[in-house]
C-alpha cells in the first residue's frame, strides 16, 4: 500500500467530481512488491473515475493528449506504465490545452 | 532581418544598421547598432545587465511571427512591439468580435463594431506603441499549404493559436524550416507554456503529443477568464525575446503549468526529442515535400469521437418557430427542461425552464415527471399529456437529453432544434447569446 498525491488538471478534474487534488492509498497487485503506474491507472478506473472513462483512458494507458507527470517529471523519462510509484509521490494527469 | 512581400514598410523602419549611415561623436553604436533614439527609447532594458545593448541590438534586428492575434497573441504582440523586435509578423484570418474584447486586449470596441480583421487592428495597435518597427500582416489562415512560406522569413515563431490542427501545422513547419517555437495555451482558469525545437535534443510539440487528442475543449465552450491568456501570452513574449536574443534559459524541454484558481505556477521536466517523431525524428515523414499536402483536419479528427450524438427523427424535434407558434403563443401548458450546466443556465434561460444539467438528467427523471404532472394540472380535462421540450445552448446536448427522456418513458419529449442560440437568432432578439 502506497500513499500517493494525485492531481488532475486541464479539464480532467471534471471526470473526478471537479476535484483536482486527491490523496489516495493504492495497494500493490497480488504478489507484487511495488505499485506501478499501470496499477495506479487500474485503481483510478475502479475507485476514483466518476464518469466517461473513455475521456481518461484508452486501452491500458491514458488517452492521447494527456501528459503524465511523476514528481514534476514527464513519465516518458521514468518508464511510462512500468514506472514504480512510492509513498509520498505526486502523480499529475494533465490534459493539454489548445485555447488561445 | 527583412521580411519580403505582404506589406510595405510604411513606418520606414531601419533595416540597415544606422552606424553605416551616420558619423557619431560617441562610441558604442558601431558594435550594438543602436542609434540615439533607440538608446533613449529602450534605455530601461539596456540597463538590465542580462539584456543590455547586446540583447537590444539583436532584438532590433530580429523577426518574430505570431500565429493568432487573439487572447494569447494580444499581449505577445503588444510586448514584442514595445520591446523593439525589428520585424513583427501577425498571422490571423479572423475579424474582431464583441466576445473577443474581454481578453484580446489589443483590439478595440470600434474594431469589433466595424468587424475589422484582427491583423489590421493588431498592427495599428503595435504601430501606435512603436512606429519604428516593421509590422507585417498575414491576413490568412495558417494552413499546410502556406505554413512553410509563412515561417521561413522569421527567426522565432510564437504559437498563439486556438485549435489543435493549427498547433500541429505550426509545429511541423517550425521543424521543417528549423525555427524555434514558443507555444502557449489557455482555457478556463489554466494555462500552459513551452518552448519547442529550439536546440538539438529538445522535443517538438509532436514529440510530446504524437497522437492528437479527442474532444479538445474550446474557449467558446469552456470559457476563459481574460487575464489567464494575458499571463500566458506575456510569458510567451518573454520566452520569444529570450530565444531571439539568446539570453537566459528558455523553457526548453520543460513545461510551465499555471493554475489561476490557486495561483500555482509549476515548471515540469519534459522528455527529449523522440527518435520516432514524424516531424523531428530520425526518419521524418513530414518534410518540406510532404508537409504542404498533409491533411491536418483529417489528422486531428482521425480518432473518432467517443460519444457520438444520437440521431433524432423529424418527429422528435421541434423548431423554435414551431415551438413559439404552437406552444408558447397557443398558451399550451408544457415543460421546458434546460440541460445546460447551471452556470450557463444562470446567464439566460427560456421563460419557465427548469434547469437539469445533462449529466444529472438520468438521476432526475422524477423531477421531470413531477413538472409534467404540474403542467397537466393546468391543462383542460381530457387533453393530451403536456409535452416536454429539451433545450441546450446549440441543440446538441438536448438531443442526448431527448433520447434519454424517451428511453425513460417520457414519450412526448422533443428536442428544441438549435437551442437557445437559435431561439435568440430566430425568435427573440432580446435574448443574449454568449
Ligand atoms: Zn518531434
Amino acid at each position: 500500500m502506497v500513499e500517493i498525491n494525485l492531481e488532475f488538471s486541464g479539464g480532467l478534474e471534471l471526470l473526478f467530481g471537479d476535484v483536482k487534488q486527491h490523496k489516495v492509498q493504492v495497494p500493490a497487485k497480488d504478489g507484487a512488491i511495488q505499485v506501478l503506474i499501470s496499477d495506479l491507472l487500474v485503481w483510478i478506473r475502479g475507485n476514483l473515475l466518476k464518469e466517461r472513462p473513455e475521456m481518461f483512458l484508452k486501452g491500458d494507458s491514458v488517452r492521447p493528449g494527456i501528459l503524465v507527470l511523476i514528481n514534476d517529471c514527464d513519465w516518458e523519462l521514468c518508464g511510462r506504465l512500468a514506472s514504480p510509484v512510492e509513498d509520498g509521490d505526486t502523480v499529475v494527469f494533465i490534459s493539454t490545452l489548445h485555447g488561445g | 532581418m527583412a521580411v519580403e512581400g505582404d506589406a510595405k514598410n510604411e513606418a520606414g523602419a531601419e533595416s540597415e544598421r544606422p552606424a553605416k549611415r551616420a558619423r557619431f561623436n560617441w562610441i558604442g553604436s558601431e558594435s550594438h547598432g543602436l542609434d540615439k533614439p533607440q538608446v533613449e527609447r529602450y534605455s530601461r532594458q539596456l540597463l538590465v545587465p542580462a539584456f543590455g545593448v547586446a540583447g537590444q541590438g539583436t532584438l532590433c534586428c530580429a523577426s518574430i511571427l505570431v500565429v493568432g492575434a487573439g487572447g494569447l497573441g494580444s499581449p505577445v504582440l503588444l510586448y514584442l512591439a514595445a520591446a523593439g523586435v525589428g520585424t513583427l509578423g501577425i498571422a490571423d484570418d479572423d475579424v474582431v468580435e464583441q466576445s473577443n474584447l474581454h481578453r484580446q486586449v489589443i483590439h478595440t470596441e470600434a474594431a469589433a463594431e466595424a468587424g475589422n480583421p484582427k491583423t489590421t487592428s493588431a498592427k495599428e495597435a503595435c504601430q501606435r506603441i512603436n512606429s519604428s518597427i516593421k509590422v507585417v500582416e498575414h491576413r490568412t489562415r495558417f494552413t499546410a499549404a502556406n505554413a512553410l512560406d509563412l515561417v521561413r522569413p522569421y527567426d522565432v515563431i510564437v504559437d498563439a493559436s486556438d485549435n489543435v490542427a493549427t498547433r500541429y501545422v505550426v509545429n511541423d513547419a517550425c521543424v521543417v524550416a528549423g525555427k524555434p517555437l514558443v507555444s502557449g495555451a489557455a482555457l478556463g482558469m489554466e494555462g500552459q507554456l513551452a518552448v519547442y525545437h529550439d536546440r538539438p535534443g529538445a522535443p517538438c510539440y509532436r514529440c510530446m503529443f504524437p497522437v492528437p487528442p479527442v474532444g479538445a475543449r474550446r474557449c467558446a465552450d469552456a470559457g476563459v477568464l481574460g487575464v489567464v491568456p494575458g499571463i500566458i501570452g506575456s510569458l510567451q513574449a518573454l520566452e520569444a525575446i529570450k530565444v531571439a536574443t539568446g539570453i537566459g534559459e528558455p523553457l526548453s524541454a520543460r513545461m510551465l503549468i499555471f493554475d489561476a484558481l490557486t495561483t500555482r505556477l509549476q515548471t515540469v521536466k519534459l522528455r527529449g526529442r523522440s527518435a520516432t517523431c514524424a516531424a523531428c525524428g530520425d526518419q521524418p515523414t513530414i518534410t518540406a515535400e510532404t508537409l504542404p499536402s498533409f491533411d491536418y483536419a483529417h489528422f486531428v479528427s482521425a480518432d473518432t469521437d467517443p460519444s457520438p450524438l444520437p440521431v433524432l427523427s423529424a418527429a422528435e424535434s421541434v423548431s423554435c418557430a414551431a415551438y413559439k407558434a404552437r406552444v408558447v403563443d397557443a398558451g399550451r401548458p408544457h415543460v421546458v427542461v434546460d440541460v445546460r450546466e447551471a452556470h450557463q443556465f444562470a446567464i439566460a434561460a427560456l421563460p419557465g425552464a427548469i434547469s437539469i444539467p445533462l449529466k444529472h438528467l438520468v438521476n432526475r427523471i422524477a423531477d421531470v415527471q413531477a413538472a409534467v404532472a404540474e403542467a397537466a394540472a393546468r391543462c383542460p380535462a381530457e387533453s393530451a399529456a403536456p409535452d416536454v421540450y429539451v433545450v441546450c445552448r446549440r441543440g446538441n446536448d438536448s438531443k442526448i437529453g431527448t433520447r434519454l427522456l424517451r428511453q425513460k418513458g417520457i414519450g412526448n419529449a422533443f428536442n428544441l432544434t438549435g437551442g437557445v442560440v437559435a431561439w435568440a437568432d430566430e425568435i427573440d432578439p432580446s435574448f443574449p447569446t454568449y
